[in-house]
C-alpha cells in the first residue's frame, strides 16, 4: 500500500480529515525547507506538497509567484528537490510527499528519468498544474511504472463527463480547486464546493482534497466537512516571505491553528 | 511538388508534436468551447462576410504590394516588393486578428476583453476594436516594455483600455502573457482573451493564423497581377510568428516558394542574448503549447534580448516549430545592429519607416537579394510602421527627444 493510501486509510479510521500543506522548495533555502517540513509534520500536517519553482508559474497568485522567484534566485533545481526528499526520508518514512509544479522542468529531466529518481528518493506523487490528462501519456506511464501517484486537478469549470474521464486514470487523491482563479484567491462558495465534491465522490473512490483560498481557522471550518482534506499554501508561504526570523515558530502556530480547526 | 501539406492542427490541436493544450484544468473547458465556436464560424458565411467587410472598410484592406524600386536597384539583385501591412489602421498586421477575434468574442456573448502585448501593437489593435464594439478592455504589458513603448501605452489609454504593468519575472511579453492567463483563469465566464500571436494553447495558434492569412491570400492575387507568377521568396520576421504565419500559410503548398522567417539575433547568437528559439533553443512547454523555447538545462525559461519589444519572446508559434522540423520553412537570424541598419536604410531610400520588428526581415532581404537573379522576386512583409520605435532609435543614437 502506498504512503498516500495508508495515510488516508488511517485518517478515515480516526474520522479525521487530511491537512495538506504546501511550500516551495528552496524558499528561502533548502535547509529551511527541510526544517519546515519536519515542523509541519510534527504539528499535524498529514501530506506535504512541495512546490517546484518555475520561471513562469501561470496559475499562481503573487504570494506563491514570489516564492518561486526566491527559490530560483537560489538556483534551486528539480534535482535539488529530489535530494531534499531523500534527506527527509532519513527521518520520516511515513508522511507522503508530493511535488507540485509545471511541466517544463520535469520534461527537461525527462519523464522516465524523473520518475525513476523520484521513486528512489521516496517521493509519493506528482501534480503538474499545466498537464491535463490529454497531454499526460508519458508521465502517466512513467509514474505508474515507478509506483508514483499522478494527482489530478478538477476545477469548478470541469463538467461531469470530464470529471469522469479525469478520475479514470487518476491515483493517490483528487485535488479540487475551490475557485476559478489563481492560488491565494480569496472567496469560495462552500455550497458550490460541496456539490462539486459530491459529484466527484460519486465517480471515484479516491480521496478528494480541496484547495485554493483556505487560509485560516474560519475558512477551514467552512470546508472541513465537505471533503477528505484541505490544502493550505499561500497562507504558509506568506509567512516564509516575512523572513527567517522566528519562522519555525510562526509556521508551527499556523499549522496548529489549521489542524485544530480541522478537528471541530 | 505534388505532396499536399496536411491540414493542421490535427484533432488534438497538434502540429506534429508541437502545439496542444498545456493549461490549468480551469481553462480546458473554455478552450474546448472556444474551439467549438471557432469551427462553427469558420464555416459561417455571414460571419466571414462581416470580417471581410471590416477588413475592407475599417482596416483599409487590401494592403498594397509596393515595388521598392530604388532599394532593389541599390541591392542589385532580386526585385524587392513590400507587403504594406504598416498601412493598416493602427499601423501593423495585428489588427487583422483582433477584428476577427472581437467578432468571435461577441458571438460567444463575452462582456470583457483582455490581451497581452509586447511592443504594444497588439494591445493597440485590441483596444481599438474593443472601443469600436463598446467592450471594456484590459491590456497586460511588461514594465520594461511600458518604458520603451510609452507612445503605444498612451494610445491604448486614449482608446479607453486599462493598461496593467506587469512586474513579475523578466517584465516583458512572456510575463504579460502569464498575467493575462491569470486574469482569464479568474474571469473565465465573462472574459474573452484575445491572444495576439500564433502562440498559446489550441485553438489560438489556428485562430490567429487564419485571421492573419488574409495577408498571404491577397499576395497570391497581387503576385499574379504584378509579376504573373508566385514570388521566389517570402520573408517575414518571427517573434511569436503571426505576421509570418499569415504570409506563409496560403503558400504552404506552393513548394517552389521559399519561406524564410527571421528571428531576433539580439547581440548575436553566440552571446546567448537574443530571442531566437528556433535557431538556438530546444523543445519544451510554455504558455499552453509545446514548441521551441529558450531555456536552461533545468527547464527554466531564459531571459531574452532584442532591440524590438515585439520579438522579445522566448517561444514561438508551434506551427513554425513544425515547419522548421519538416524543412518547409527556413529560419535565420538578424541581430540588433543589422536590424537598425535596415531600419535606417529603408527609411532613407524608400521613405518608409518600418517597425524594428520588420527591420529584422529587411536585414535578411539585404543579405539575400544581391545573391539572386534580377528576374526573381522577394516579397517581404512590412508587418508594422516604425513611429512607435522612434524613442528607442533616438536613445540608441544618444539623442534626447
Amino acid at each position: 500500500m502506498s504512503r498516500i493510501e495508508s495515510t488516508f486509510n488511517n485518517l478515515r479510521e480516526q474520522k479525521k480529515k487530511a491537512l495538506v500543506t504546501y511550500l516551495v522548495v528552496g524558499d528561502p533555502d533548502l535547509e529551511t525547507t527541510l526544517d519546515l517540513m519536519e515542523v509541519m509534520v510534527s504539528k499535524g500536517a498529514d501530506i506535504l506538497e512541495l512546490g517546484i519553482s518555475f520561471s513562469d508559474p501561470m496559475a499562481e497568485g503573487p504570494t506563491i509567484q514570489h516564492a518561486h522567484e526566491r527559490a530560483l534566485e537560489n538556483k534551486t533545481t528539480l534535482s535539488d528537490a529530489l535530494d531534499l526528499v531523500t534527506q527527509f526520508r532519513k527521518k520520516d518514512s511515513i508522511t507522503p510527499v508530493v511535488f507540485m509544479g509545471y511541466m517544463n522542468p520535469f520534461e527537461a529531466m525527462g519523464a522516465d528519468n524523473f520518475c525513476s529518481r523520484a521513486s528512489k528518493s521516496g517521493l509519493d506523487g506528482i501534480l503538474l498544474v499545466d498537464m491535463p490528462p490529454e497531454e499526460s501519456k508519458n508521465f502517466t506511464k512513467a509514474a505508474s511504472r515507478n509506483g508514483l501517484d499522478l494527482i489530478r486537478l478538477i476545477a469548478p469549470t470541469t463538467d461531469e463527463k470530464r470529471i469522469k474521464n479525469i478520475c479514470t486514470d487518476a491515483s493517490g487523491y483528487i485535488y479540487y480547486i475551490s475557485v476559478k482563479g489563481v492560488t491565494g484567491a480569496n472567496e469560495f462558495d462552500p455550497l458550490e464546493v460541496k456539490s462539486k465534491v459530491h459529484t466527484i465522490q460519486s465517480m471515484t473512490d479516491l480521496p478528494v482534497v480541496v484547495g485554493f483560498g483556505i487560509k485560516d481557522a474560519d475558512s477551514v471550518v467552512s470546508v472541513r466537512d465537505l471533503s477528505d482534506g484541505i490544502v493550505v499554501g499561500s497562507a504558509l508561504v506568506s509567512l516564509i516571505a516575512e523572513g527567517k526570523n522566528q519562522l519555525s515558530d510562526k509556521i508551527s502556530n499556523k499549522i496548529e491553528e489549521l489542524s485544530s480547526a480541522l478537528l471541530k | 511538388m505534388t505532396e499536399e501539406h496536411p491540414i493542421l492542427p490535427d484533432s488534438n490541436g497538434k502540429y506534429g508534436v508541437y502545439g496542444g493544450r498545456y493549461v490549468p484544468e480551469t481553462l480546458i473547458p473554455a478552450l474546448e468551447e472556444l474551439d467549438k465556436q471557432y469551427q462553427l464560424i469558420k464555416q459561417d458565411k455571414d460571419f466571414q462576410d462581416e470580417v471581410s467587410r471590416d477588413l475592407k472598410t475599417y482596416v483599409g484592406r487590401p494592403s498594397p504590394l509596393y515595388f521598392a524600386k530604388r532599394w532593389t536597384k541599390q541591392l542589385g539583385g532580386a526585385k524587392v516588393f513590400l507587403k504594406r501591412e504598416d498601412l493598416n489602421h493602427t499601423g501593423a498586421h495585428k489588427i487583422n486578428n483582433t477584428v476577427g477575434q472581437i467578432l468571435l468574442a461577441k458571438r460567444m456573448g463575452k462582456k470583457r476583453i483582455i490581451a497581452e502585448t509586447g511592443a504594444g501593437q497588439h494591445g493597440v489593435a485590441t483596444a481599438t476594436v474593443a472601443a469600436r464594439h463598446g467592450l471594456p478592455c484590459v491590456v497586460y504589458m511588461g514594465e520594461e516594455d511600458i518604458n520603451r513603448q510609452s507612445l503605444n501605452v498612451f494610445r491604448m489609454k486614449l482608446l479607453g483600455a486599462e493598461v496593467v504593468s506587469v512586474t513579475s519575472g523578466t517584465r516583458t511579453l512572456k510575463d504579460a502573457m502569464n498575467e493575462a492567463m491569470r486574469d482569464w483563469v479568474t474571469n473565465v465566464d465573462d472574459t474573452y482573451y484575445i491572444i495576439g500571436s500564433v502562440a498559446g494553447p489550441h485553438p489560438y495558434p489556428e485562430i490567429v493564423r487564419d485571421f492573419n492569412s488574409v495577408v498571404g491570400k491577397e499576395l497570391i492575387t497581387q503576385s499574379a497581377k504584378e509579376f504573373g507568377k508566385d514570388p521566389e521568396v517570402l520573408i517575414a520576421c518571427v517573434g511569436g510568428g503571426s505576421n509570418a504565419m499569415g504570409l506563409f500559410y496560403p503558400f504552404i503548398n506552393a513548394k517552389n516558394v521559399r519561406l524564410i522567417g527571421v528571428e531576433a539575433g539580439g547581440l548575436g547568437l553566440e552571446t546567448g542574448k537574443h530571442a531566437a528559439p528556433l535557431s538556438d533553443g530546444k523543445e519544451g512547454i510554455l504558455h499552453g503549447m509545446r514548441t521551441y523555447l529558450m531555456q536552461d538545462e533545468a527547464g527554466q525559461i531564459k531571459e531574452t534580448h532584442s532591440v524590438s519589444a515585439g520579438l522579445d519572446y522566448p517561444g514561438v508559434g508551434p506551427e513554425h516549430a513544425w515547419l522548421k522540423d519538416i524543412g518547409r520553412a527556413e529560419y535565420v537570424v538578424a541581430d540588433d545592429e543589422e536590424a537598425l541598419e535596415a531600419f535606417k536604410e529603408l527609411t532613407l531610400i524608400e521613405g518608409i519607416m518600418p517597425a524594428l520588428e520588420t527591420a529584422h526581415a529587411l536585414a535578411h532581404v539585404k543579405k539575400m537579394a544581391p545573391l539572386m537573379n534580377k528576374d526573381e522576386v522577394i516579397v517581404v512583409n512590412v508587418s508594422g510602421r516604425g513611429d512607435k520605435d522612434i524613442n528607442t532609435v533616438a536613445k540608441i543614437e544618444g539623442i534626447n527627444l
